[in-house]
């Protein structure tokens, strides 16, 4: 099962997992996942423990000053790992902001330089770097992709979930209208303007739905938090599921925002 | 125009609701975006384009003052005058000065969004003269005593309904919903006014250094009429509309037309120089360009440089899903959408324009379609950078965040806090998964379930999996 690592030393590459708040908080289950492909994938995988958040809630809202402080944090925490990476476009695109946070005439300046340099989203890496050849379980169902826009915009992630979920036996993936449109989540924005971000969860639950497909797949937390709760508060069916939890085979747990009793009744339908 | 950008939050939950503008901002979301991607699609050298259109324009704005006095040159050359305006004051005494002189009763008007942002149609009626809007969307906003709700489709917050509605109550005519003979009798109210007018004024898309040329784009013909028939044509601009060459006008041409429309060019692109030269068969006795700074040329060198790029395409509205949620009313001011959200702040102040920047997600796609590469949400999150040194951000919200961030650079009392959390809202959501309702009032839960945590975080549960064995990465 385990893939021939390209790690420049020849040797597993040595991988440090940037965690995210929102999974560490809300889908443990998610990092788990991302540690089982990265392993199968022929990395090694620490999680070192001083890690906190990316700092985007201060840094998009205005306080550049804490946010320095709190990047000082993550480049310490993740000093000398080959690569650094994480279940997040957004998280992940953050860290590539730090070099910006620090004047050039600052040590931590070209740290952080460096830590852009080894940061990655996990469907990116999987495929733009270690270029893996995984055998992943297969996975029965009607799927659909929504493009989360730092994911998208900031780091290019568009055909690597795609790619992978190919490699997933009886996957069908069908792709809904503005697949690419945000959802509306938008870190304090969905709290500052909820009318507006309904608004714009409520096209997104309408597209998914659309597809009747089975489940709603994502790279990002906090934007599938978004539509697994409109969708739940619509009494939609459509399960929404991080894209990881379906690529390492872990399924087995509560879709988000779905109830144990829900998660059993949709199995026992499926038997 | 009245600044109503701090009722942001309300207008937007009024436009939410509103049936007849939701149906316009479908039409709106469906037209424009895919037009402008097929036009991408047919020009494999476009993404070349806008990089040359980027540096160019930095290279225009880091050598303003070059351009700007060459231009006047120019212009002054082939006859014309240039008018220099410190603010919106001094533009419009400049225009009234003009129109006086002229004995003007009437004046015609091309689609200026500069004279939006002067209230230059207000200020000429106080003062006796009469100006009419030619470009169809502005006539109708004008008959309506609306304003314009997009930079270049300024009434596409309208229907068909609205048009045949205004048409009879004002023109006296029976209503019809047919819209080429509502065109034609837009046509024909608007003929007279065109023979009549003392003096046109028109915006300008462009200012040509090298020629003293200005240049507007139609799709309508309005502004030739507009800036040809009557003896005196003024232009109201502003200096950022300055390029070097005419040549380097083409390269916008081409950018500006796909991005807004997804022509592959505008209609009518009509250049004036000077005005009527003895062999010319017509154009006006005299033309005078008034050059409008109105603090833009303080943004120069500043955060908010790159905004002066900007070509008013309006790509970066038709793609905003916030503006495409709310129409751009509700923004509160002349410009609407992602360029208005940094511009409007630096024209009114931030603190009457604080919800502008801070009204994004940050999703980008404003930035992915600019003709000019403008980092918007960058921008934007400069503004939201001196709101909150200058201590304008909410009280509340400053102390959640002042809290949070103390707890986000403490590793160990963060991890107590995520598993607080994580163990509250698991306790709340009992066996459901979810939760309806928040013990606060909540922004979320208004409109969607919070989905509750799986319980435990993941750095307990990897903690207990290493077997608390030491982990210090990379360090061997």
């Amino acid at each position: 099962m385990t893939a021939t690592p390209n790690s420049p030393t020849g040797r597993a590459p040595q991988v440090g997992l940037f965690v995210t708040c929102l999974v560490d908080m809300f889908r443990p289950s998610v990092g788990f996942a991302t540690v089982k492909l990265l392993e199968m994938a022929g990395c090694r995988v620490e999680v070192p423990d001083t890690q906190t958040c990316c700092g985007q809630p201060t840094y998009n809202s205005g306080d550049r000053r804490s946010t320095a402080e709190i990047a000082r944090g993550v480049i310490d925490s993740f000093d000398g790992y080959e690569y650094v990476v994480g279940p997040s476009g957004s998280c992940i695109g953050m860290l590539h902001e730090y070099p910006q946070l620090f004047d050039k005439t600052d040590p931590y300046h070209s740290r952080a330089l460096d830590l852009a340099a080894r940061a990655f989203e996990i469907t990116s890496f999987l495929t733009d770097v270690i270029g893996a050849d995984l055998s992943l379980e297969s996975y029965s169902k009607k799927v659909t992709y929504h493009d989360s826009c730092a994911g998208l915009r900031e780091l290019g992630i568009k055909k690597q979930p795609r790619h992978l979920l190919g490699k997933v036996d009886g996957v069908e993936i069908e792709e809904m209208e503005e697949a690419e449109t945000c959802c509306g989540f938008g870190g304090t924005f969905c709290i500052k303007y909820p009318d507006i971000s309904n608004r714009m969860v409520g096209n997104k639950t309408k597209n998914a739905t659309a597809t009747k497909a089975d489940v709603l797949l994502g790279g990002d937390l906090g934007c599938l938090l978004n539509m697994a709760g409109k969708l739940k508060r619509e009494g939609e069916k459509l399960e929404v599921r991080h894209v990881v939890e379906v690529l390492a085979g872990m399924t087995d747990t509560p879709a988000i925002g779905q109830s144990v009793e829900e998660f059993n009744y949709e199995l026992a339908q499926e038997a | 125009m009245e600044i109503k950008t701090p009722e942001f939050k309300a207008s937007s939950r009024i436009a939410l609701e509103d049936v007849s503008l939701q149906k316009a901002l479908g039409n709106l979301r469906d037209g424009f975006p895919q037009k402008r991607a097929a036009a991408v699609a047919r020009m494999p050298e476009f993404e070349t384009l806008r990089d040359q259109a980027r540096d160019l324009k930095n290279h225009t704005i880091e050598h303003l003052d070059y351009y700007l006095e060459q231009f006047e040159t120019n212009v002054t050359k082939h006859g014309g005058q240039v008018h220099w305006a410190r603010d919106g004051q001094q533009a419009r005494e400049a225009i009234l000065k003009i129109c006086q002189s002229a004995d003007a009763k009437t004046v015609t008007k091309g689609k200026s969004m500069v004279s939006e942002e002067i209230a230059l149609n207000d200020y000429l009626e106080e003062n006796g003269v009469q100006p009419v809007e030619t470009d169809l969307g502005e006539y109708i906003l004008q008959l309506r005593e609306d304003h314009p709700s997009h930079i270049i489709a300024p009434a596409i917050h309208l229907n068909l309904d609205d048009v045949s509605d205004i048409f009879s109550k004002k023109h006296g005519t029976e209503r019809t919903d047919d819209p080429a003979a509502l065109m034609q009798e837009a046509r024909e109210m608007l003929r007279k006014q065109f023979v009549g007018a003392d003096v046109g004024i028109t915006g300008a898309n462009f200012c040509v250094a090298e020629t003293g040329s200005t240049i507007i784009v139609t799709n309508e013909g309005n502004g030739d009429l507009t800036q040809t028939l009557p003896k005196v044509h003024v232009v109201i601009t502003t200096i950022d509309k300055v390029v070097p060459t005419l040549e380097d006008m083409t390269l916008y041409l081409r950018l500006l037309a796909r991005s807004a429309t997804g022509q592959e060019f505008t209609v009518y692109n009509t250049l004036s120089t000077g005005p009527r030269r003895e062999e010319d068969q017509d154009g006006p006795d005299e033309f005078h360009v008034v050059l409008l700074d109105n603090g833009r040329s303080e943004m120069v060198g500043t955060d908010f440089q790159d905004m002066l790029r900007c070509i008013r395409c309006s790509a970066c509205m038709n793609h905003c899903p916030v503006y495409g949620s709310v129409g751009g009313h509700a923004y509160g001011w002349v410009y609407p959408g992602p360029m208005g959200s940094v511009l409007t702040p630096k024209l009114i102040g931030i603190d009457k324009a604080g919800h502008l920047p801070n009204a994004s997600t940050f999703c980008g796609t404003c930035e992915s379609v600019c003709p000019v590469r403008i980092p918007l949400p960058k921008m934007m999150r400069h503004w939201r950078e001196r709101e909150f040194e200058k201590h304008l951000s909410p009280t509340g919200f400053r102390f959640g965040l002042g809290v949070w961030s103390q707890f986000a650079r403490r590793p160990k009392l963060y991890r107590w806090l995520a598993k607080l959390s994580s163990l509250s809202l698991k306790t709340l959501s009992g066996k459901k998964g979810r939760l309806k309702s928040l013990p606060l009032k909540n922004g979320w839960t208004a409109w969607r379930d919070l989905p509750a945590p799986q319980g435990g975080t993941f750095m307990d549960q990897w903690k207990k999996e290493q077997g608390n064995k030491q982990h210090k990465g990379g360090q061997q």
